[in-house]
């Protein structure tokens, strides 16, 4: 009897004795499928941090990290099996790389407690913590993205854009049409004329928009695409010999997949982005040491500083830096995606933080609060180069124009609250 | 005369040259229809597959490195050499040959006889497996094909056009090799079918493939040879699509082009493949041209499908396919 009592206790303390479970991170990729091409990199980087963690630190707080890759092939459908297969294994953060998968997870990461990173993309309005309490999307939205290209056509014309013609080409889905609004409000702060342009999934064939445009001949396009539909567009701008200069996407037709296939008539073709480009960061030396040549890499280790692998990477150093903030917070290694969730409300980035992590000026310095899920809403311009093959920033980052982009979100926000009774505050 | 007609007729010009390049991709489908009786799910897979093929070929890239790679340890991606486009494309053919035969003996030869739904089904798994195995065999990132095709704006064109019109028109120089490309390959085609033997025995079995059997014609020949020349006019169109977009995973979705020409002209004619791509360019881009600004553009997917549908509801075999006779 008193043996069986004993063990009896001694199973209960190593019940309640805590388990150091690996931190979880899902990733919900697309390495098949019309999208592939953009959605690799991106994985490639988001699997690359997290190993060179676990290879050089041990982990976040001494606790291993582990990545659950599950392919959604950017299909929305999948992209919900995948985070309803995967949330029950302690899955700290999710961040599944398309506006629809996002917009369908939303409630349930919500009813689920456990927070949702949507970097530069999803639904823009969650940029109000006070409603989504459990989505992120710092450190920039598609409206930021919408205003900072209108910024640099600003600059680019003394500051003013009055009787210009702007036209917006952008994929005919809930992403593209995301940048309207703003777009609008804009043209009636500054002047310009707005055409909108559609072009239907998957974008393969776009002559009838580039002859209106070559028949309107817009000072300047603005580009709101994925996949396909961004080589095509550069392909047919350089063939009506649109001025690539003027011709200027969001950070989703802004990677070298965009531009290579045009060859040199891409050169000088422009896009805004939220995070640095290229290669020369002291970071992409440890990825090499510990990572591709420990042979770990996710892929191939060739894509190492281009710009959508470079964001894969940001997106995982931010998620890192929030678990860290939030082990700091509860004071425990093992977080839950509850804790999670305020390590990212809580987060701070500075540069001095950046430097120490080997990417110095890589990205903004910023705080997020329950007020401001968005972050800063900076970016800056980048421009390709089609001799050297690559991209660089011909400008500093830079704010949006809040003052127009603010009042949208607080509008979408409340009608969101007010369609979902939901009350807003922070938690 | 008005402006807007002038650029009605430039639109015009444009869905003709769009007409062509989805015809391309609708005569492989017409080819295999008309021999087996198979809607071959996979042709837009089989034009990925080709391009991907010859780029592959032509930049001397290994097949399969990363799968040896992660195998071996290795790190091997490219032979080191380059391969001038017309060898390249020649290697790509017997791919496509190698394919044609393989599907027929691993696939088809087991289902003849089966429902058209079945060979429509192993047509799907065939689309799904081809995608995964170029993937596979050639990586997913995006390709760039260059075999010097010309591209970009016809300056003689525009310049003739200006003189008339004051306005000169934009014509794709792809385009205009498309356009003469598809005009010699549905001629080699028509010569093919009427004066070679292989193409009245390809007419045979496709009228009565149990007749042909009886008079000593080989099923499987004509079969694998049917699928060869289909991969060969994939390898076209995916040449012709690739040039414009780059290689890519999305090319396989040009077939959604190719669907509404197919229930336009019909799934049997050679013809009717070029003439339901001319309709189909033509009319989406003049409704988008003079309807689409006033609906919010984007107009030409679905109404390339409309347009087919009309044409259904009147002739349900397509403008040039075959009458349908039902005997009681």
């Amino acid at each position: 009897m008193k043996l069986k009592l004993a063990t009896m206790a001694l199973g209960a303390v190593m019940a309640a004795a805590p388990a150091m479970a690996d931190l979880v991170f899902p990733s919900l990729s697309y390495r098949t499928g019309p999208y592939a091409a953009g959605g690799i990199p991106f994985a490639d980087g988001y699997a690359d941090y997290f190993t060179l963690l676990n290879a050089r630190d041990g982990g976040i707080g001494g606790v291993p990290t582990k990545l659950l890759e599950c392919e959604t092939g950017y299909n929305t459908e999948k992209g919900v099996e995948c985070y309803e297969s995967t949330k029950g294994e302690g899955a700290l953060v999710y961040q599944p790389l398309s506006t629809g998968i996002t917009y369908q997870l939303i409630p349930k990461v919500t009813a689920d407690g456990i927070p949702l990173h949507t970097m530069g993309y999803g639904r823009t309005s969650a940029a109000n913590g006070k409603v989504f309490s459990n989505v992120f999307n710092y450190p920039a939205n598609y409206w930021n993205g919408a205003s900072l290209i209108v910024n640099h056509l600003l600059e680019e014309n003394g500051g003013d854009l009055k009787g210009k013609k702007i036209a917006l080409l952008y994929h005919n889905s809930a992403y593209g049409k995301e940048p309207i609004r703003t777009l609008e409000e804009l043209s009636k702060k500054h002047g310009y004329d707005l055409t909108l342009i559609p072009v239907d999934h998957p974008g393969q064939e776009q002559k009838s928009q580039w002859l209106q445009i070559r028949r309107e001949r817009p000072d300047n396009v603005i580009m709101y695409g994925w996949g396909v539909m961004n080589q095509v567009a550069v392909q047919e701008a350089a063939n009506i010999r649109f001025p690539m200069e003027n011709f200027i996407g969001v950070w989703w037709s802004g990677s070298e997949n965009d531009v290579l296939p045009a060859g040199d008539k891409a050169n000088g073709y422009k896009a805004v982005t939220f995070h640095n480009v290229g290669s020369d960061f002291p970071v992409f030396d440890d990825i090499q040491k510990y990572v591709v040549d420990a042979g770990n890499a996710a892929g191939a280790g060739d894509q190492i500083g281009t710009a959508l692998y470079n964001r894969g990477l940001y997106a995982a150093m931010l998620a890192a830096e929030a678990a860290a903030n939030a082990q700091k917070i509860h004071g425990t290694a093992d977080i839950t995606p509850a804790m999670m969730r305020d390590g990212m409300e809580a987060l701070e980035i500075t540069e001095a933080r950046m430097g120490e992590l080997g990417m110095p000026n890589f990205g903004p310095s910023f705080k997020v609060s329950c007020e401001n899920h968005g972050g800063p809403g900076t970016g800056a311009i980048a421009q390709w180069d089609a001799s050297a093959k690559s991209w660089s920033l011909i400008s500093d980052f830079s704010e949006s124009d809040m003052s127009v982009i603010q009042p949208l979100i607080d509008a979408d926000s409340a009608a969101y609250a007010a369609e979902n009774k939901i009350a807003e505050g922070c938690k | 005369m008005p402006e807007q007609l002038i650029f009605a007729m430039e639109v015009f010009l444009n869905g003709l040259m769009a007409g062509v390049l989805y015809a391309l991709v609708a005569l492989g489908f017409v080819l295999i229809y008309k021999a087996s009786g198979i809607f071959n799910y996979a042709q837009g897979v089989m034009a990925l597959f080709a391009a991907l093929t010859l780029v592959g070929i032509m930049e001397g890239q290994v097949p399969f490195s990363h799968l040896i790679n992660a195998a071996l340890g290795t790190d091997i991606h490219h032979f080191g050499w380059h391969v001038p486009g017309f060898v390249a494309i020649l290697l790509t053919m017997g791919v496509m040959v190698i394919l044609a035969w393989l599907v027929q003996k691993v696939v088809f030869r087991h289902l003849v006889g089966q429902e058209p739904i079945i060979l429509f089904m192993a047509t799907i798994g065939l689309a799904y497996f081809l995608e995964g195995f170029g993937d596979l065999m050639w990586g997913s990132e995006i390709k760039t094909m260059n075999v010097g095709l010309p591209q970009g704006m016809n300056l003689a064109i525009d310049e003739v056009t200006y003189g008339i019109f004051g306005y000169g028109f934009f014509i794709d120089n792809l385009d205009i090799v498309a356009t003469v490309i598809a005009a010699l390959l549905v001629v080699a085609l028509v010569i093919f079918a009427q004066y070679t033997k292989q193409g009245r025995a390809m007419r045979a079995v496709a009228d009565d493939h149990q007749a042909a059997l009886s008079v000593g014609i080989s099923l499987n020949f004509i079969w694998v040879m049917v699928w060869s020349v289909a991969g060969f006019v994939a390898l076209v169109a995916g040449i012709m699509w690739g040039t414009k977009s780059g290689v890519q995973f999305s090319l396989s979705l040009i077939a959604l082009k190719a669907l509404p020409v197919l229930m336009l002209g019909g799934f049997t004619s050679i013809p009717g493949a070029i003439v339901g791509g001319l309709i189909i360019g033509v009319g989406e881009k003049l409704f988008e041209f003079a309807i689409g600004p006033m609906v919010g553009g984007a107009t030409e997917n679905w109404f390339a499908y409309v347009l087919a549908l009309i044409f259904l509801v009147f002739r349900p075999q397509g403008l040039f396919g075959e009458k349908i006779i039902e005997r009681v």
